[in-house]
């Protein structure tokens, strides 16, 4: 696994840490994402799954105390170094948020605006076409295209914000508890998007829910919050071995539901 | 715990409390009640006041009997009839003056009434009287001007007419509109609007979405609240010094090639308007950005927007109804300020329309002041009526704005 082929290997972590002014929010984050799988991160509130997440493709960006030190890497390339762009680091590394939050525009514009203003050249049309049957919401939209995005239900809503992501085609999509503010139907559809996903995106995923981490990731992430309050990643494993037999005791506690 | 509960009153003792406490209750109701009475009583003094003045008993005389010019009556005079009036009986050199303000064959016969009444017959108003004098005392009022003023006419009229609203300012009360003032007062507010709504919303926006949150920007935000109230005659001062002195060769025009003027012009009062309500459109406008809500920013951010792309095609059109609804606000603020236009110079009697960013120019709140501070009661009266102009001008901006709100509000979300 800890070979240098780049190839499969869609993010790495190199003694990655957030620091909110002199705070250290996550600390010493060491992970090798693999492409085309589903990677989640667990634990318990608090403890920086998001902070971590949301570092992935720069969102912290816009806090202004937060600041990061160690390295991320895509394709070899630290994302935090000077010369790179947050913008395009956003642009190959898409985000889903917590609660579904389209843009204030017709299901169409949610699309194409994302495609629009990154320069795409090619039929919009057919981008958008491809983009909501690739989120599995194109046979319920497809006659309301114009229609305002607000009239989708929270289940569709979030569906839409998938596809509007997939339509930049960014090689990672984070998922920040994408399921978190949906009915158990709507979350359902959601993992299996999910999994028709993997087959082109490489997906992290954000999640309170142990079952949805059991059931729909490959490799899991458990983070724990330290003594001095620093969140940091404790175990990273094939999500089988997380769940049957973890390594570490903590990991243990917390997905049989021992853990406070 | 039992001792616990003891401590609390039982039956009568409780019964007792509550009773005190229901009244003290009703006590504290009742004065808020009184004090929402005094402000509708003050709100329907006010509006009563102004309405009184604006109607009423009017007294006149004319100098010269019309039928020694026509033998028609007064109000069946047609256009025609009232130019061959004029031209037989003005003096040529008066007929020539009216003639190049504006052609006599030009001007409607309503114009050319008054300057009949005015040049020729001369009107000469005895006594006014006040709506609520003319109604309750009516028969002793026909009494005393009939015993009084024998020649005299006795009219009700309502002082704001459609004829008030087109007549450009007259030193005689029976003549005079509000044109000039209204349209003053129109070029004020937009050359103000036009000045302010892009820089406040510039500024806003700058504020809002790009400054960093330090020690300068928090002393930039409090300042900007704290001018929000300084008395406006500071702002007069301000544009005094600013605009008509030391800004006067592009406030009067002269760079442009306008030789006619000097600083004092409605461009000059329009900048110092705009600099007035500059720090309202700023703070509203902060407000509506702020309301928009960050998960849109983040949505937008998130599919490789930049911060502008962020601002221009999410922010601000979901802001927009908020600045826009601040901004008629501050507009009709800008539409009853005084004190600023007298220091910047506006002129108290002109009666001729404002033609452009460097003419002369009176407004509205100053027509008023000027006509309140004349002896005639019948300035006064007309006074009144440039009130209730105002106040109808003041209640459309603001019921517009009210609406745009509102409309958008259902929009949204």
């Amino acid at each position: 696994m800890s070979n240098s082929t780049t190839t499969t290997y869609a993010i790495e972590t190199n003694h990655l840490s957030i620091h909110y002014g002199t705070f250290t929010a996550v600390k010493a984050v060491n992970v090798k994402v693999e492409k085309q799988k589903i990677t989640a991160i667990i634990g318990p509130s608090g403890c920086g799954k998001s902070t971590l997440l949301r570092s992935f493709n720069r969102m912290n960006d816009f806090v202004p105390s937060c600041h990061v030190t160690g390295e991320l890497l895509l394709d070899r390339q630290n994302l935090y170094s000077k010369d790179i762009d947050p913008v395009e680091v956003r642009r190959k590394i898409g985000m889903v948020f917590q609660k579904p939050n389209p843009f204030p525009k017709s299901i169409y514009e949610n699309i194409a605006w994302g495609a629009r203003i990154n320069g795409f050249k090619g039929n919009m049309d057919e981008l958008v076409e491809q983009s909501l049957r690739s989120a599995a919401l194109w046979d319920e939209v497809k006659d309301k295209l114009q229609q305002s995005a607000y009239a989708l239900s929270g289940g569709q809503q979030q569906r839409l914000c998938i596809a509007r992501t997939i339509a930049i085609q960014p090689e990672i999509i984070l998922m920040d508890e994408p399921a978190s503010a949906l009915d158990p139907i709507s979350t359902l559809r959601i993992e299996e998007l999910m999994q028709e996903l993997k087959k082109n995106y490489t997906i992290i995923i954000v999640t309170h829910n142990m079952q949805q981490a059991a059931r729909a990731s490959d490799y899991t992430a458990m983070m724990m919050i330290d003594e001095q309050r620093a969140g940091g990643v404790i175990e990273f494993a094939d999500t089988k071995k997380i769940f049957t037999r973890p390594s570490d005791k903590r990991t243990e506690d917390y997905v049989t539901g021992r853990f406070g | 715990m039992n001792q616990t509960h003891e401590q609390f009153p039982q039956g009568k003792a409780f019964h007792a409390s509550l009773r005190t406490r229901y009244r003290v209750a009703t006590i504290w109701q009742t004065l808020f009640l009184s004090a929402l009475l005094i402000a509708i009583l003050a709100l329907t003094a006010l509006l009563y006041n102004v309405v009184d003045g604006a109607f009423g008993y009017i007294a006149y005389e004319y100098k010269d009997d019309p039928a020694q010019f026509t033998s028609t009556p007064i109000n069946e005079l047609t256009k025609d009839e009232l130019l061959v009036i004029l031209k037989e009986n003005l003096s040529s050199g008066a007929y020539k003056k009216l003639e190049t303000e504006q052609p006599m064959q030009e001007r409607s016969q309503a114009d050319l009434l008054n300057l009949f009444l005015e040049r020729l017959v001369r009107i000469d108003t005895k006594e006014t009287w006040s709506m609520t004098e003319s109604i309750l005392n009516g028969s002793k009022i026909r009494a005393e001007v009939a015993t009084k003023y024998p020649n005299a006419v006795l009219e009700f009229r309502s002082w704001v007419t459609p004829q008030f609203l087109v007549t450009p300012m007259s030193s005689r009360a029976e003549f005079a509109g509000v044109r000039t003032a209204v349209l003053g007062s129109l070029w004020l507010v937009s050359i103000a609007i036009l000045f302010a709504l892009p820089v406040g919303t510039g500024a806003a926006i700058y504020l809002q979405e790009y400054a960093p949150k330090n020690w300068l920007t928090g002393i930039i935000q409090t300042n900007i609240n704290n001018l929000a109230g300084v008395p406006s005659i500071v702002y007069g001062m301000l544009g005094l010094a600013l605009f008509v002195r030391v800004l006067e060769p592009f406030t009067s025009g002269s760079l442009f090639g306008v030789t006619d003027s000097n600083g004092r012009t409605v461009l000059s009062a329009g900048l110092t308007m705009g600099i007035l309500v500059l720090p309202l459109i700023i703070i509203n406008a902060q407000e509506a950005i702020k309301a928009v809500p960050d998960s849109l920013r983040q949505a937008a951010y998130g599919v490789g927007a930049t911060r502008w792309q962020t601002v221009w095609h999410h922010v601000l059109p979901n802001a927009l109804p908020g600045i826009l609804t601040g901004s008629i606000l501050a507009l009709s603020r800008a539409l009853g300020e005084t004190a600023p236009l007298i220091v910047v110079g506006a002129s108290t009697f002109i009666s001729l329309d404002p033609s452009g960013p460097f003419s002369k120019f009176t407004a509205l709140p100053i027509q008023i002041y000027q006509w309140t501070t004349r002896a005639q009661s019948e300035f006064h009266a007309i006074a009144a009526g440039a009130i209730v102009v105002l106040l109808v001008l003041l209640l459309t901006l603001n019921a517009s704005a009210i609406l745009l709100r509102n409309r958008y509000q259902r929009k949204a979300y």
